[in-house]
């Protein structure tokens, strides 16, 4: 038994999610560029038209990247705010695995391929994951990463995998395409209310932290920011 | 009414509770000036990604210095702009989300009039109407303020910041980043009148700044003594760092004198990070007192960025009964003539 509120702002999309006992209710709209203006007062009314308050959940529950780093920040920031004013713990979630999540749990045809949902990290890379469905959860194949196109489809051939479907914007990426997934949807983002699907599960495992423990996960870490040249020192 | 503030704007974290009755109760800062001195300045995607570290455990410091608990805090305000939009999103998320949390009020507040009113946290604080000299890395501004919101911009830089000239200067230097306090240390070893380096615009009626020819001339004085390794010796590097210190402090004394003469006022306060100049602060006590007007200014700490300037700010407003809604809006520019009357 346990309430969740999760939140996702990684990309273009801006989504709130409740979670209480297994039902699921929420907002999802397209936001881009809006994201601090939308996201608090869609928690607002999602916890409203439940009829809760913050100090009636068990946990806040965010999407933890990869995404757009600005994105991902306020989406933290939002959830250490709320997590750490109404002392509750927080559960990351991959924001590839919710998208895997949503898409397989859509339609009960698409389960029985792996998924290998993509996002634009763009500088011509693509943040991707490959996921399975199994037991009502999508489950990661490989581990998720920020790779080229070109290592995406390398990686993809070595699974030798019968079939697949793909979903998520970094699907634009021709070398991609040549990888001929059964379907493939580039509209398709990540939606807190599938987070909070795989937010349960891992609050049933004990899989939490600490508001202040709470960090983005950016995958790209090594950006090439141009070190200074000293003469003397 | 106790308050909470949070600054997040540019590459400091800071963050302190100011109580209406008690006055600022306490006050914590991060700064990532050894994480940007690497790279010669400040790189926005680092800086955002520090204050999301930085920020929860510095709010839990500074609750847990002053003993106050989350049912003592009555409201929470942060710095909504101007800044880096990235660095500004991260304070501004957390702030109002904690606020809605708590159930208290929030409020947006304006980094610079934040600075503006960091002298009020002295023991003896100026009384309105008062000229405030506003330099800082990102603004040179010389406003009349009759009272909180209630202003007129008299005179801004056309080109680099105050700041910005000392950061590049000291660049050329082979100094590090931030430029002002290392200038100002060789400066002291600088031998006075070898150069004389040009104040820019004094000649020139008005009270805009413009120090982006200094910086040139700066740059062909090195490249004139510059030895083989591009730079001049250590002795003239001094000396050319003690020019540039006067050229800019003269300027701006100069500038200060002629608004409080234009405007008739008798009081002049200087914030923002460039105020901690020590030669600043005596050539303007100096130039001043000839005319009978006095200076004030904050504590070095409170000079460059931090939270507790923002938390008097937003007590302030907050008193005045200012709210934010539940959508946060930060923005990266924001003219400080453009804020509501107190």
């Amino acid at each position: 038994m346990s309430r969740i509120l999760a939140l996702d702002t990684s990309t273009d999309a801006c989504s709130v999610a409740l979670w209480c006992d297994g039902r699921v209710e929420g907002q999802f709209e397209l936001a881009a560029k809006s994201h601090t203006q939308r996201l608090l007062p869609m928690v607002d009314e999602v916890l409203s038209e439940a009829g809760l308050s913050l100090s009636q959940l068990d946990a806040i529950a965010y999407g933890r990247g990869p995404g757009s780093f600005t994105g991902l920040r306020i989406c933290l920031g939002v959830v250490q705010g709320l997590a750490f004013g109404a002392d509750l713990p927080v559960v990351p979630v991959s924001t590839l695995q919710g998208m895997a999540q949503g898409w397989l749990s859509a339609r009960p045809e698409r389960q029985q391929w792996p998924v290998l949902p993509a996002l634009d990290a763009r500088m011509s890379e693509v943040y991707w994951g490959l996921y399975q469905w199994h037991d009502g959860v999508a489950e990661a194949m490989v581990k998720e990463a920020v790779s080229a196109p070109e290592a995406v489809v390398d990686a993809v051939q070595g699974q030798s995998l019968d079939a697949f479907t793909g979903c998520g914007a970094g699907w634009h990426y021709p070398p991609l395409q040549s990888l001929k997934p059964l379907s493939c949807e580039q509209q398709w983002y990540p939606d807190a209310r599938a987070l909070v699907v795989l937010a349960a599960r891992a609050l049933a495992q004990g899989a939490v932290q600490a508001a202040d423990q709470a960090e983005p996960l950016y995958l790209r870490d090594t950006v090439s920011w141009k070190k200074r040249e000293r003469i003397r020192r | 009414m106790r308050v909470l503030g949070i600054e997040t704007s540019c590459d400091e974290t800071g963050v302190a509770i100011y109580d209406g009755e008690r006055g600022l109760l306490a006050h914590a800062l991060y700064s990532q000036i050894d994480l940007h001195a690497e790279y010669g300045g400040v790189v926005p995607e680092l800086a955002s990604r520090d204050h999301v570290r930085k920020l929860l455990p510095l709010i839990e410091q500074v609750m847990a210095e002053c003993g106050s608990q989350k049912e003592d805090i009555d409201a929470i305000c942060y710095t909504a702009g101007p800044g880096l939009i990235g660095a500004l999103m991260v304070g501004a998320s957390l702030g109002r989300a904690l606020a809605y949390a708590w159930g208290v009020p929030a409020v947006g507040v304006h980094h610079m009039e934040g600075h503006l009113l960091a002298p009020m946290l002295e023991a003896s604080p100026p009384a309105f109407p008062f000229v405030a000299l506003l330099v800082s890395g990102g603004h040179t501004q010389l406003v009349a303020v009759k009272g909180i919101g209630q202003y007129e911009m008299l005179g801004e830089s056309l080109d680099d910041a105050a700041g910005e000239a000392f950061d590049k200067a000291a660049k050329m230097l082979d100094l590090d980043y931030p430029g002002g306090p290392h200038i100002a240390r060789l400066a002291e070893r600088g031998t006075p009148g070898r150069f004389t380096f040009p104040r820019p615009m004094v000649d020139r009626p008005g009270l805009d700044f413009s120090f982006s020819g200094l910086k040139t001339y700066t740059l062909n004085t090195v490249a004139e003594h510059a030895q083989v390794d591009g730079l001049p010796d250590e002795q003239t590097c001094a000396d050319i760092a003690h020019a540039f210190q006067e050229a800019v402090v003269g300027t701006l004394a100069i500038k200060c004198r002629r608004a409080l003469e234009q405007t008739g006022l008798k009081t002049l306060i200087i914030a923002g990070g460039v105020s901690a100049n020590t030669r600043l602060r005596t050539e303007l006590e100096a130039a001043l007192g000839k005319i009978g007007a006095r200076v004030y200014y904050a504590r070095p700490a409170f000079c460059t960025d931090n939270g507790a300037m923002i938390a008097y700010a937003g007590c302030q407003r907050l008193m005045a009964g200012q709210r934010e809604s539940l959508a946060v809006n930060v923005k990266a520019r924001w003219p400080l003539d453009s804020l509501p009357p107190l």
